[in-house]
């Protein structure tokens, strides 16, 4: 986008108007940009459920309030697995940059493993909810709890299954540059995710158990 | 009926479902029965199935792309259209004790399905075909940023309207109005399937529509021919990144209402219940948070398409570029601080009331300049009165009565005593027709020998404009009328007999909208048998400013041989002021995307996945949701999605447009 | 299906690639511990005398963490992508700001008008 940010100043003289010299656009060069225009979207999802939960997290129901719900320990070992992840996941983009597929496959497979004892301590802390009757239907505090907590667990786990596809991808091709592309993407995806948390952990779990 | 593996099977799907009780449901799906019978059939005769298949579905071009979406639309508006008359006739005739002949149960779901289908499935693929045909070619582009996914979203877009079609021969459709407001929209009061065809029928369509505005948004920034800076922009592809970020910023909002909605309906959970903590405003509060936006992201194309229009036929630079994308800017921005305009009367203080009706208020600031560039781009220049300009000018007459009774319902007093009237449904046609309807055909005769290689007819185009323009008046100037005498919108029966007139003058308004269409639709065909007449050879047929009228009609698919190198705003009209050369030798291969069936497949997926979601049929909506999941990540698996098209052939396809431009001249 | 053509068919899409250095997630991380656990130890231990306060500096924690998170693990700066990625950053952020915001005034004004009598019941649990 050099060429000609200014128009000529001697206009007589017919300008060039056709690149006749042009190479292929490189593929996949709009794709991370996309990419954080689709999680621009996701953030506004979440937004909404914040938005709900905050509208609608004080109602009761007579029922259950944060206080008696929310083990803190468990949370904040929730929260270290997705932390950890998240520095795992930094290692994979290392190893990634300095082209070494089996150390990134190795990264990538232990961000899985973070990844997914984070959701298996979720689930167990919404069973233990739901065991002690605090369902989703019974209270709209509730429902607007397990929509926030439970998107972004279903988002974890979208996360699993495409870390799944990456590391099969990875160890078939290699670190193609498609590959790499996936890999920063997925990067993106993964960090959003842990932002999320942080709002999650903030203003449902800690605010929650301040009430 | 009990039978549990039946049950199991079929899940709430029974022989009640089908209406063949209801004379008015049989005789609708005889007549599109045979309609689409014949259809498949002649599709089947002229062999065109493999030529339909491998050119058009599979298709990853964006011009076709935008071809089908706004095929769509118009089959779409035919039934959305269906549904108005059928509206029209029977508040035309409920008078005196007579109860008309559509039932409540009935009426309920046409007003309903109406809104929808004329929001979802007639403006936004008008608007998202127009933006998707357009955009790549004005920015000097050869496709977009991700033309698979541009294929896939209009797949889904597709698929959201079959589920919605398909409400009407299998079970029924919501009877809650457009935007399907609980309490009424719950399960306690709503048992059956028609809010959970409106719940997927839009989730469907919103995730197209969402993936198309990620797609569109990187293609403007990414994609621009060199020397195209922001401020070089044609207006349209201006007016398109804007609408693009708004759809990409509003349309997560419905989704995560309508996904609320679902939860409570499914699992009975408390959104927006009146138990349990639940808060029905709350609903109403979210989805307007989409809705006002959704209000401009109709528009706001459209505004694109009267600026183009209005500069090429005055044959003049566009007045005031610079305020121009101002203001598109501000009404971006502007648009996301209005949306308690639409419940004023729910009972929020004077102090929310006031800040909604004032930011409201100054919206049409912007609005209003925009107008004004419009009039004096128009001053002083040599106007031509070809269609497109014509649609133009009843948009400027219409849309600011529109406007200024836009403006008379902000003021939050007047606002009480109008809300909910028909008043309101006047006020909102206004601006939705003579904006997006009347732009959409402004920018469809305006863009079509672009498409297609020939112009539409005039004659049939001029009688479907007069039809239209005096129909829309007859229409809807009675239901200003009505509104202010206090008649509130979506009755089906009416005690006071001296409102019957208004009501007849605006079913004879709609009957004359009708005759416009069957008018527009006899102006394609006569356009197709006169294709020899009416052929544009040389790609420029209006004399016309941007870049997409600098290549052949209809364009390659590679659109330009050569990328073109811009210097101004309007850089077709400069290339043609200063000389420019056209290169006739010294082509290269060019690189483009391969057309792959994946996104009808995913289409089909989410309508059986959809209509299983609707009627309980938990296997397979795992089995379809499954499938689903299992394509999209076989497709990451290919990676080989691009070819070269050989030189020698971009060379042929040069030299035959050389041909024809010499063989002109 | 060779690798080799592969990677060569797309070689030059290198100029968008994040550089991620080892140092620069090492300090987030450790940044990010930090931010997490002295809320968490904040209010595990029943947070300050004044719960507004606390609640304010819980808050205040994680608005650091979310900007620590942004710099060192999505490598947010205002050159990426021209520019692009920040500025639909901030736009969505302000759009955040105005439908969170919006919608606890409106809905706050409208439990106010409308129920005026359960006002002390809806902050009890």
């Amino acid at each position: 986008m050099t060429l000609a940010e200014t128009r000529p100043a001697e206009a007589a003289q017919t300008p060039v108007f056709y690149d006749l010299d042009e190479h292929d656009h490189p593929e996949g060069g709009s794709t991370l940009l996309g990419f954080w225009i689709y999680l621009m979207s996701d953030c506004l999802i979440f937004a909404m459920l914040f938005a709900a939960y905050g509208v609608l997290g004080h109602n009761y129901a007579a029922g259950p309030a944060p206080r008696d719900l929310f083990e803190l320990p468990l949370v904040a070992v929730n929260t270290s697995m997705l932390l950890l992840s998240s520095i795992t996941y930094g290692f994979a983009m290392i190893a990634m940059q300095g082209r070494r597929v089996r150390l990134t496959q190795f990264w990538l497979a232990v961000t899985a493993l973070f990844g997914a004892s984070f959701v298996g301590i979720e689930l167990h802390e919404f069973g233990g909810m739901i065991g002690e009757g605090a369902t989703p239907q019974r209270s709209a505090f509730l429902s607007s709890f397990f929509a926030l907590v439970g998107t972004h667990g279903l988002h974890v786990t979208a996360g699993l299954i495409w870390l799944a596809t990456l590391f099969v991808q990875v160890g078939k091709y290699g670190l193609i540059e498609a590959n790499k592309r996936r890999i920063m993407c997925l990067s993106m995806f993964w960090h959003f995710l842990d932002v999320i948390w942080i709002g999650v952990f903030t203003f449902v779990y800690l605010l929650g158990a301040l009430r | 009926m009990e039978n549990p593996i039946l049950h199991a099977l079929f899940g709430r799907l029974t022989f009640d479902a089908f209406p063949i009780h209801e004379p008015i449901l049989v005789a609708t799906f005889i007549v599109v029965a045979l309609g689409g019978a014949a259809t498949l059939g002649a599709i089947t005769y002229y062999r065109l199935w493999g030529y339909l298949w491998s050119e058009w579905f599979t298709s990853v071009d964006h011009k076709r792309i935008g071809v089908m979406y706004l095929a769509l639309g118009f089959i779409m508006l035919l039934r959305g259209f269906a549904d108005a008359l059928m509206m029209r006739l029977q508040q035309a005739l409920a008078f005196n004790g007579s109860q008309g002949y559509l039932p409540a149960h009935h009426f309920d779901q046409v007003f309903t399905a109406h809104g929808v289908i004329m929001i979802f499935f007639v403006a936004m693929p008008f608007v998202t075909g127009l933006m998707n045909f357009v955009v790549p070619l004005q920015i000097g582009a050869r496709d977009v940023s991700f033309p698979f996914l541009n294929n896939f979203s209009f797949w889904m877009t597709a698929a959201g309207a079959v589920t919605v079609m398909l409400s009407l021969f299998v079970g029924e459709f919501a009877r809650t109005g457009w935007l399907a407001f609980p309490p009424l929209s719950e399960s306690a009061y709503s048992p059956d399937v028609g809010v959970d065809y409106y719940i997927w029928g839009l989730q469907v369509a919103g995730l197209g529509t969402l993936l198309s505005g990620v797609n569109l948004v990187a293609t403007i920034v990414k994609m621009r021919a060199p020397g195209m800076t922001m401020m070089r922009m044609p207006i349209f592809t201006w007016t398109a990144l804007c609408t693009n970020i708004l759809i990409v910023a509003a349309f997560p909002v419905l989704t995560a209402v309508l996904a609320m909605l679902s939860l409570d309906r499914y699992l009975g959970t408390d959104f927006f219940t009146n138990d349990f903590g639940g808060n029905p405003m709350m609903y109403v509060n979210l989805i307007w948070i989409w809705g006002h936006p959704e209000v401009y992201i109709l528009i706001l194309p459209l505004f694109g398409v009267f600026s183009e229009v209005t500069a090429t036929f005055s044959g003049k630079r566009l007045f005031g570029y610079t305020s121009m994308v101002y203001a598109t800017v501000v009404i971006t921005i502007l648009s996301y601080l209005v949306w308690l305009h639409h419940f004023f009367t729910m009972g929020s203080g004077a102090s929310v009331n006031s800040f909604f009706g004032i930011t409201t208020m100054v919206i049409s600031i912007p609005t209003g300049a925009k107008m004004f560039n419009w009039l004096f781009t128009m001053y002083h220049g040599r106007i031509r009165f070809e269609l497109p300009m014509m649609w133009t000018i009843a948009f400027m007459l219409t849309f600011v009565i529109g406007g200024m009774t836009g403006v008379l319902l902000a003021v939050p007093p007047a606002d009480f005593v109008l809300h909910n009237s028909l008043f309101l449904v006047a006020h909102f046609h206004n601006v939705i027709i003579s904006g997006v309807v009347f732009g959409s055909f402004a920018g469809i005769a305006y863009w079509f020998p672009k498409a297609f290689g020939f112009k539409l007819d005039p004659f049939w185009g001029k009688l479907s404009f007069w039809f239209w323009v005096v129909g829309f008046y007859f229409a809807f100037m009675p239901l200003y009328v009505l509104g202010l005498m206090g008649v509130t919108r979506r009755m089906r029966v009416f005690d006071d007999p001296s409102l019957q007139i208004w009501f007849v003058i605006a079913a004879v308004g709609a009957g004359m909208i009708a005759i416009g269409i069957a008018c527009s639709l006899i102006q394609i065909v006569v356009s197709i048998r006169n294709r020899e007449a009416l052929a544009d050879l040389t790609g420029d047929p209006w004399d016309a400013r941007t870049l997409e009228w600098s290549t052949s009609s209809p364009p390659p698919s590679y659109n330009f041989a050569f990328t073109p190198i811009v210097y101004d705003t309007d850089a077709w009209q400069d290339m043609k002021e200063r000389g420019y050369v056209r290169p006739i030798s010294g082509f290269k291969p060019i690189h483009l995307p391969k057309n792959t069936g994946v996104g009808v497949i995913l289409g089909v997926l989410s309508v059986i996945f959809a209509f299983a979601m609707v009627w309980w049929i938990w296997w397979l909506a795992a089995l379809s949701f499954a499938s689903m999941l299992a394509t999209a990540i076989a497709h990451t698996f290919n990676y080989h999605r691009n070819f070269h098209l050989a030189a020698d052939v971009v060379a042929r396809t040069e030299g035959e447009r050389t041909r024809l431009l010499l063989q002109r001249s | 299906m060779t690798d080799a053509h592969l990677d060569h068919e797309a070689s030059h899409a290198t100029e968008t690639s994040i550089h991620a250095t080892l140092s620069g997630y090492l300090t987030g991380f450790a940044l990010s511990i930090a931010l997490t656990a002295i809320p968490f130890w904040l209010v595990m231990r029943g947070g300050l005398d004044n719960k507004q306060a606390t609640a304010l500096v819980v808050v205040g924690f994680a608005f650091v963490q979310i900007v620590v998170h942004m710099l060192y693990f999505l490598h947010m700066d205002a050159k990426s992508e021209g520019g692009w990625t920040l500025m639909a950053l901030i736009f969505t952020l302000v759009l955040l700001a105005i439908a969170l915001s919006g919608t606890l005034w409106v809905m706050y004004h409208l439990d106010v008008n409308m129920m005026p009598g359960m006002q002390n019941m809806i902050h009890k649990p």
